[in-house]
């Protein structure tokens, strides 16, 4: 019997293009994050409220990342900023390649943020680089605080964790020091921000984080 | 379920190392598996027989090493598994460690049958 041994990363082909979207980026002066979650968790109404505050701040570009439609797409072009849907028809996930071929249709001079918002799913996008500088994950209250627990490998490969939904804490089962603990011992290096899409507390600490990492 | 995406990637590098001809069946694919790398083997299984059927890997077993997850601390050095996803530094008790180990998506080894088996 013979054996070949090899040392092939399952990934590399992804993590290749990942690197060349990352360099582009570099060139451009770009900074870009992959935002992930839960279905519903609130991603592109963060996306909306973000865009609202950062409008005449910051140049802004936005990836959609949907299973179907392009409804996402329509609503964040509202706000007069070039937008990209990915269909990925099934997929769970995005991959680089997708990222890549998506950016063939901004004109990214100019550009301050890139902000990718991914398919809704905790699992399978933790795996792929897209070639952005951190993932913000968002958790909503009404998931749970035991969500980082049951989902440990996303929180622990994100830099930014945005809680969503406070407003709603008086209605649900759900502590936030107890989503911040859980969080915390997953990756204690994880920066939190706490928000409300429908009161906008919080969305204003955020932007001024995003503003001050995108002038870096 | 990005097991299948998974699944195609294995089968890509292991068919760009198989040998010239035909006569060369694979009896299994070794893979190393971290913890921390969202995998589910029964599902990775289950997708790789699925896209193998009828070609040169039909029937290989997929012989997943799972990796645990090996912390580093980079205040006092120590090095430690991470158990229960709390990731602490067991002597010191500080937060920030580096994963040095449990994050391994890699095909690592392919074993051929040396001639194809008999047909039963």
């Amino acid at each position: 019997m013979s054996v070949i041994t090899i040392e092939r990363k399952i990934l590399e082909k992804n993590d290749e293009i990942a690197a060349e979207n990352r360099s582009l980026f570099a060139r451009h002066g770009l900074f870009v994050i992959n935002m992930v979650s839960s279905p519903g968790a609130g991603k592109t109404s963060i996306l909306e409220k973000s865009l609202e505050y950062l409008k005449g701040k910051l140049k802004v570009a936005v990836i959609e990342g949907d299973v179907q439609t392009d409804l996402d797409a329509q609503r964040v072009a509202r706000y007069g900023v070039p937008a990209v849907q990915i269909v990925t028809r099934g997929g769970c996930h995005l991959e680089a390649n997708l990222v890549r071929d998506a950016l063939k249709n901004i004109d990214l001079s100019g550009m301050q943020i890139l902000i990718i918002e991914n398919v809704g799913n905790l699992v399978c996008p933790s795996n792929y680089d897209l070639g952005e500088a951190m993932k913000v994950v968002v958790a909503s209250t009404t998931e749970g605080d035991d969500k980082p627990l049951k989902y440990p490998a996303m929180f622990r490969n994100a830099s930014v964790l945005v809680i969503n939904k406070i407003d709603l804490i008086p209605y649900v089962n759900s502590s936030l020091r107890t989503l911040r603990t859980n969080a915390l011992q997953i990756n204690p290096a994880l920066k939190i921000f706490e928000t409300s899409c429908t009161t906008g507390a919080g969305i204003g600490e955020w932007c001024s984080w995003l503003e001050e990492r995108a002038r870096v | 379920m990005h097991e299948l995406s998974i699944a195609q990637s294995i089968l890509e590098i292991v068919e760009q190392h198989l040998p010239p001809g035909n006569d060369a069946a694979v009896r299994s694919v070794k893979l190393k598996v971290g913890d921390l790398a969202g995998i589910v083997s029964d599902s990775l299984e289950f997708c790789f027989s699925a896209i193998t059927m009828g070609g040169p890997l039909e029937g290989a077993r997929l012989d997943i090493e799972h990796v645990p997850i090996t912390g580093e601390c980079r205040d006092c050095g120590g090095r430690a598994p991470v158990r229960d996803h709390i990731f602490a530094c067991p002597s010191c008790g500080s937060g920030n460690l580096a994963v040095v180990a449990g994050r391994e998506l890699q095909v690592t080894e392919i074993e051929l049958f040396d001639k194809l088996p008999e047909p039963p």
